[in-house]
């Protein structure tokens, strides 16, 4: 396995590096290699953020994601900004609550309002997150799902582990049912 | 009374359970000393892991981005094992508290950033004039001033060596991947000890932050350097004695050594001096503990350059972009190699020498505007430095492998 690229987009609060973190982790449960870096402003909530994991079977050089496997945008502005880095085969994840327009339509696109989704099933914004971190594994395998929920459970708070199983969980089914 | 006596057992065990829920899984690898696993760590995370095992005992600092990761893992973790955590008023304070320590028998280290550190340079020249054994993690982020904080920058490389007034040498490690950051800070903590002098340890912000799949070495393979005790008596002893390669004992405060230390010019026995003599003799103990020791000192990594007719030189971060781009244009045919310092101070003359021999053109990429290209300026020849080529970025993103290739393309 070549080095797999994985940007997740949009703005501080909105739990991306946290996403990132878990999917890196889960990665190295799978005994892959992997790296996570970030960026973000200095603002803890607002502005933009995104988080880069790269899995690799070999050495990974350079740690940032630069021409995307998949793309997970949650705001318009991280859509327009990063759109164009994905790869031509890559697979694209939009969150329609705040993604209007799209740009180019990638091959592979997949639209949800995931925060719609997450207040309307899960009660509360919070869990977009993860909701749209299991959409997409269960689209692009990159990690094993056992992985996943062992990675989620070692990462986030005793107290939060059930909220976000579900959502987890709610990520999966989606990816299953879309376009049904 | 055996009510309240309850209470605080209740109260303990609540506070045991919510530590034992906290605990990260990184962390969790760290506690079991051998048969280590594979474990996602952020390079904040190992630079204090390494601290830990290297047996640091106190930290003073003043927490900033992107260090602050250090300083929080420290005040968690020093107190339990029975060390020392100080939240300082500022770095000036901070600099000046590790060093005490220190002389106090402390292994004592602080994390900070450009800003950070600019305040401590003063601190940095009284740790290395009076021989005490320190370790300052500075996190490099973009400046000049507070700069941007959560972006990359390599603009503090010649600070490090020439921050301080005054002309004392520097022992500088610079990592690129997470198990660095690890083998790096436990490197610079036995070098501090063995040197007795101030050793920094630079990052880059990207590096700091990232996280990556490591596998620490078991403890029983880890080697830590103590500093050397006095086997004198306490009347015979010398607070600068020069002994073999310079490096003489070091008493510590409360163990009946009296000594006295001072950031004027001293003699043997750490008293102020104005006699040129003993000035001089001062400054070239200074000067000759670190360069009659370069083949311990200077650590470098030789990446493909043996047949290579373009050599690469960056440190950091930047050697990163530098090893993706040698593997592209490999993969093209195009002979390009890495040559990377782990210790940039003192730097890496001889390796540079010999590399300059071999390869047609260097190119240096840094995220500054030029301050390791003048190094290598400095060693060719024929002081024609048309070969030395520059590939430099402020803007706070870090080099892409393909601005490296674009570079190697136009030289070639």
């Amino acid at each position: 396995m070549k080095n797999y690229e994985i940007r997740l987009s949009g703005s501080g609060g909105q739990g991306l590096i946290l996403a990132g973190i878990i999917l890196a982790r889960a990665a190295v449960i799978d005994n892959l290699r992997v790296t996570q870096t970030q960026s973000y402003g200095p603002e803890s909530r607002g502005g933009s953020s995104r988080a880069d994991v790269i899995i690799s079977d070999q050495e990974i050089y350079f740690p940032e994601a630069q021409a995307f496997n998949c793309l997970l945008a949650l705001t318009q502005e991280a859509c327009d900004k990063y759109l164009f880095d994905l790869r031509e085969q890559g697979t694209l994840i939009v969150d329609t609550t705040y993604v209007k327009n799209l740009a180019m339509a990638a091959e592979k696109t997949y639209e949800l309002p995931f925060t719609e989704i997450a207040i309307e099933k899960l009660g509360s914004a919070i869990t977009t997150n993860i909701i749209a971190l299991g959409f997409m594994v269960r689209l692009i395998k990159v990690v094993s799902e056992e992985s996943l929920a062992q990675s989620l459970r070692e990462t986030v708070k005793p107290a939060f582990i059930d909220l976000n199983i579900k959502a987890m969980n709610l990520g999966f089914e989606l990816a299953d049912n879309y376009g049904k | 009374m055996p009510n309240s006596k309850k209470t605080t057992k209740t109260t303990k065990a609540a506070a045991k359970e919510t530590k034992a829920q906290q605990t990260d899984t990184a962390l969790k690898e760290l506690e079991s000393k051998s048969k280590r696993k594979n474990v996602l760590m952020q390079g904040n995370e190992a630079v204090s892991y390494g601290a830990l095992d290297a047996g640091c005992n106190f930290f003073a600092g003043y927490p900033i981005t992107p260090s602050t990761e250090i300083a929080e893992i420290l005040a968690a973790e020093l107190p339990k094992r029975g060390g020392v955590f100080i939240q300082m008023e500022d770095e000036i304070a901070s600099i000046c508290a590790i060093t005490g320590a220190s002389l106090a028998g402390a292994k004592a280290l602080t994390a900070t950033s450009g800003p950070g550190f600019s305040l401590m340079q003063e601190g940095i020249g009284f740790a290395k004039i009076t021989e005490t054994p320190c370790v300052v993690v500075n996190v490099q982020r973009v400046g000049p001033s507070t700069g941007m904080p959560t972006s990359p920058a390599q603009g503090d490389i010649m600070q490090a060596r020439w921050g301080s007034h005054g002309d004392a040498p520097a022992i500088v490690l610079y990592p690129d991947s997470v198990k660095e950051c690890y083998e790096l800070t436990i490197r610079a903590i036995n070098l501090s000890e063995k040197y007795r002098t101030c050793v920094i340890l630079l990052l880059d912000e990207v590096l700091g932050h990232m996280r990556e799949s490591v596998r620490l070495p078991d403890m029983e393979n880890v080697r830590v350097i103590n500093r050397i005790k006095p086997t004198v008596p306490p009347h015979w002893y010398k607070h600068y004695d020069e002994n073999q390669k310079y490096l003489s004992p070091l008493a510590s405060y409360g163990e009946g050594y009296r000594f006295h230390v001072t950031g004027l010019t001293h003699d043997a026995l750490g008293f102020p001096t104005n006699k040129a003599t003993e000035g001089a003799e001062m400054m070239e103990r200074l000067r000759k503990k670190i360069s009659y020791n370069i083949r311990d000192l200077v650590q470098i990594e030789s990446h493909q350059l043996e047949d290579a007719k373009i050599a690469l030189f960056a440190a950091g971060i930047s050697a990163r972009s530098a090893k993706a781009a040698v593997a592209i244009a490999r993969s093209e045919g195009v002979k390009v190699g890495l040559l990377r310092p782990l210790t940039i101070w003192p730097f890496p003359d001889e390796a540079v020498r010999k590399m300059l021999q071999h390869v047609e053109t260097v190119i240096v990429p840094e995220l500054n505007q030029g301050q390791l290209i003048h190094e290598i300026k400095r060693l060719t020849k024929d002081k024609s430095d048309s070969n030395v080529i520059g590939l430099q970025r402020v803007n706070g993103k870090m080099i892409t492998p393909n601005d490296i290739l674009r570079k190697i393309k136009e030289v070639m």
